[in-house]
C-alpha cells in the first residue's frame, strides 16, 4: 500500500480549473518531485494536501486513511507536515521556541497546570525542551538556539522550517521550493540535507522545485504539472528528458 | 495634601488603569484586534459581583470568583459570535464591530438595572495603611499587589508554556501556526477568556474603590485603559503597567496642581506627545518590515 494515495484530484476557482484530474502515489521511504511551469498548480496541490483548500472532487488517502476535506489541525496530527515557499517561521520567536510549536500538540498538560506550574507542567516543558534541541542538533542549529529566528541567515531559516515541520511528527513531508532563492553553494547543502532526513528519519517527501539540478539529483520519481493537468510522470531522468516536458518548460 | 500624598492618590487610580490595561493589551498582541468591550466587561464584572454578594448574600470571596467565571464565558462567548466570524475581515470591520457589542452590552445593563447606579458595598475588608501623615486604602494597597502578580504570571505564562507560545505562534501566522498543528480558534478563545478574567478583577477593584455602579461605569475607564496600553506601548505588557501608572499620576497631579477640569485634556494631550516622539509606545517595540 502507498504512503499517499492522490484520486482524481479537481479543484474549481470561480470558473478556473486551477487542478483537474490530479493524480499521485508516493511509497513509503520515497524523494518525490512536483515540477511545472509558474502557475500549473503546483502549491494549489500543496494546499489541498493539507487542508488548507477544499477539494471540489477526488479523493486523498493517508496511510490507508481518507483524509480528504479534513482540517489542516487534522491533517497535521494525521501526520502531514510543510515548509512554506516564502519563509513562514514565526520570526519574532526564537529558534527553540519556533521547533517547540511544532511539538505543542504533543503535550497534553492543560491551561490549569500551565497557570499554576503543576508537576506535569515541568515534566512536559523538560521532555519539549529536550526533544526540540535533539533535532536542532541533527541541523547544526543548537548553537544558535536563542536566536531570534529572523536573525538566522537564510540557508538556516530553510533548515529551521524543515526542523518544525519535523518536530509535528509527521509521516509525509510537502518542501514547496525549499531552493527558491539559494545559491549554488547552499542548494548543495539543501540537497544533502533533505537526503539526511529522509534516511534519518525514515522520511517520505514530497517536493515542489524548480530548480532542475536539484529536482534530477534527489527525486526518485516526478509528476510533472502543467495548466493544473498532469503532463507526464515516472522515473526522473526519464521525464526530464521528455519533449513534452522539455516544450513546456521553454516553449517550442 | 502634599506632593507625596498626590502621587500616591495617582499611584492607586494608576493601578487600576494598569490591571485594566493588560487585558486589552493581551487580547490586542494576540489576536490583534482592539476589545472596545473590554471597558462593559469590567462593567459586568461589578455588577456580577454587587449581585453575588448583595442578593444572593455569598462572601466575597465567592462573589469574586463568580464574576471572574461569567466574565471569562462572556469573553469566550462574545468572540465565538460577534468576531469569529471576521477572523479574516478587514481590521476596521471588527473594530467597529467591538464598538457595537460596547454599546450592546451597555444597553443590556440599562434594560436589566436601569439608569440609576447601584451603591456596591466593598468586596476588600483590608485595613488601610499609615506612614506618617500619608494614607493607603486597603483597596489599592491589594490593588498594587494583584497587578504586580498579574503581570509577572502573565509574562511567565506568554513565555514559558505551550500554550503562551501558541498564543505567541497565533499572533505571528495564523495559517502557518494552523499548518503545525496548533488549533488556532481554541487558542484565541483562551486569550479571550483570560483577558476577560482579567477584566472581571479590574471590575472587582474599580467597583470596590469607587463604591457605585451603572451601565457606563466601564466606558469612560475602558478608553482611559485604552491610553494607558497605547501609552506604554500595545502588546507589551509590562508596557501597559508603566502607561497605567503614569496615567494615574498624571491625572492626580494635574488635577491637585493645575485644573480638575482640565485633567482629562492633559490626559489625553501627553498620550498624543508621546505618540508623536515615539509613535509605538513608551515600551512598544518598533517592527521594521523587510522590503
Amino acid at each position: 500500500m502507498s504512503l499517499l494515495e492522490v484520486n482524481n484530484l479537481t479543484i474549481i476557482f470561480g470558473g478556473l480549473r486551477a487542478v483537474d484530474g490530479f493524480n499521485l502515489k508516493i511509497e513509503k521511504g520515497q524523494l518525490y518531485g512536483l515540477i511545472g511551469p509558474n502557475g500549473a498548480g503546483k502549491t494549489t496541490v500543496f494546499n489541498m494536501l493539507t487542508g488548507v483548500y477544499k477539494p471540489t472532487s477526488g479523493k486523498i488517502t493517508l496511510d490507508g486513511e481518507d483524509i480528504t476535506g479534513k482540517s489542516t489541525i487534522e491533517i497535521n496530527r494525521k501526520g502531514i507536515a510543510r515548509t512554506f515557499q516564502n519563509i513562514r517561521l514565526f520570526h519574532n520567536m526564537t529558534v527553540l521556541d519556533n521547533v517547540k510549536v511544532g511539538l505543542n500538540n504533543q503535550k497534553k498538560y492543560s491551561v490549569g497546570e500551565g497557570l499554576f506550574r503543576l508537576p506535569r507542567y515541568f515534566k512536559e516543558e523538560k521532555e519539549m525542551d529536550e526533544k526540540a534541541l535533539a533535532l536542532l542538533s541533527v541541523f547544526d542549529l543548537d548553537q544558535e538556539k536563542d536566536f531570534l529566528a529572523s536573525n538566522l541567515p537564510y540557508g538556516k531559516q530553510r533548515k529551521l522550517e524543515i526542523a518544525r515541520a519535523l518536530a509535528t511528527n509527521p509521516k509525509l513531508l510537502l518542501l514547496d521550493e525549499p531552493a527558491a532563492g539559494m545559491n549554488p553553494n547552499e542548494t548543495a547543502e539543501l540537497m544533502e540535507t533533505i537526503h539526511f532526513v529522509r534516511d534519518r528519519f525514515g522520511m517520505t517527501i514530497l517536493l515542489i522545485e524548480h530548480d532542475m539540478k536539484l529536482v534530477g539529483g534527489i527525486c526518485e520519481e516526478v509528476t510533472v504539472l502543467n495548466f493544473g493537468k498532469e503532463l507526464a510522470h515516472g522515473e526522473t531522468s526519464k521525464v526530464l528528458n521528455n519533449p513534452e516536458v522539455i516544450k513546456a518548460y521553454l516553449g517550442e | 495634601m502634599g506632593f507625596i500624598q498626590q502621587l500616591i492618590n495617582g499611584l492607586e487610580l494608576g493601578n487600576i488603569y494598569a490591571l485594566m490595561a493588560l487585558g486589552y493589551t493581551m487580547v490586542y498582541g494576540i489576536a490583534k484586534m482592539l476589545n472596545f468591550a473590554h471597558g462593559d466587561i469590567i462593567m459586568v464584572g461589578a455588577y456580577t459581583l454587587s449581585l453575588v454578594m448583595t442578593n444572593v448574600g455569598m462572601p466575597p470571596i465567592i462573589a469574586i470568583l463568580a464574576s471572574v467565571v461569567v466574565c471569562s464565558i462572556l469573553g469566550v462567548v462574545i468572540e465565538k459570535i460577534a468576531y469569529k466570524p471576521l477572523r479574516n475581515a478587514s481590521p476596521l470591520t471588527v473594530l467597529i464591530t467591538a464598538i457595537g457589542v460596547s454599546y450592546f452590552l451597555q444597553s443590556v445593563a440599562l434594560l436589566i438595572f436601569g439608569s440609576n447606579k447601584r451603591k456596591v458595598e466593598s468586596a476588600i475588608t483590608m485595613q488601610g495603611i499609615s506612614i506618617g501623615s500619608l494614607e493607603l486604602t486597603g483597596v489599592s494597597v491589594v490593588t498594587l499587589g494583584v497587578t504586580l502578580i498579574i503581570m509577572i504570571g502573565l509574562t511567565l505564562f506568554i513565555k514559558k508554556t505551550k500554550l503562551g507560545k501558541a498564543m505567541l505562534a497565533v499572533s505571528e501566522d495564523k495559517g502557518a501556526a494552523q499548518l503545525m498543528g496548533i488549533n488556532v480558534n481554541q487558542t484565541i478563545s483562551i486569550t479571550f477568556a483570560i483577558g476577560s478574567a482579567l477584566a472581571a478583577i479590574a471590575g472587582v477593584l474599580f467597583v470596590s474603590s469607587y463604591g457605585f455602579v451603572g451601565p457606563y461605569t466601564g466606558a469612560l475607564p475602558g478608553i482611559k485603559a485604552f491610553v494607558a496600553a497605547v501609552l506604554g506601548g500595545i502588546g507589551s505588557i509590562p508596557g501597559a503597567m508603566l502607561g497605567g501608572i503614569l496615567l494615574g499620576i498624571i491625572e492626580s497631579l494635574s488635577k491637585a496642581y493645575i485644573s480638575t477640569n482640565l485633567a482629562d485634556a492633559i490626559v489625553f494631550g501627553v498620550l498624543i506627545i508621546v505618540l508623536l516622539v515615539k509613535p509605538s509606545g513608551l515600551l512598544g517595540k518598533v517592527r521594521m518590515d523587510k522590503v
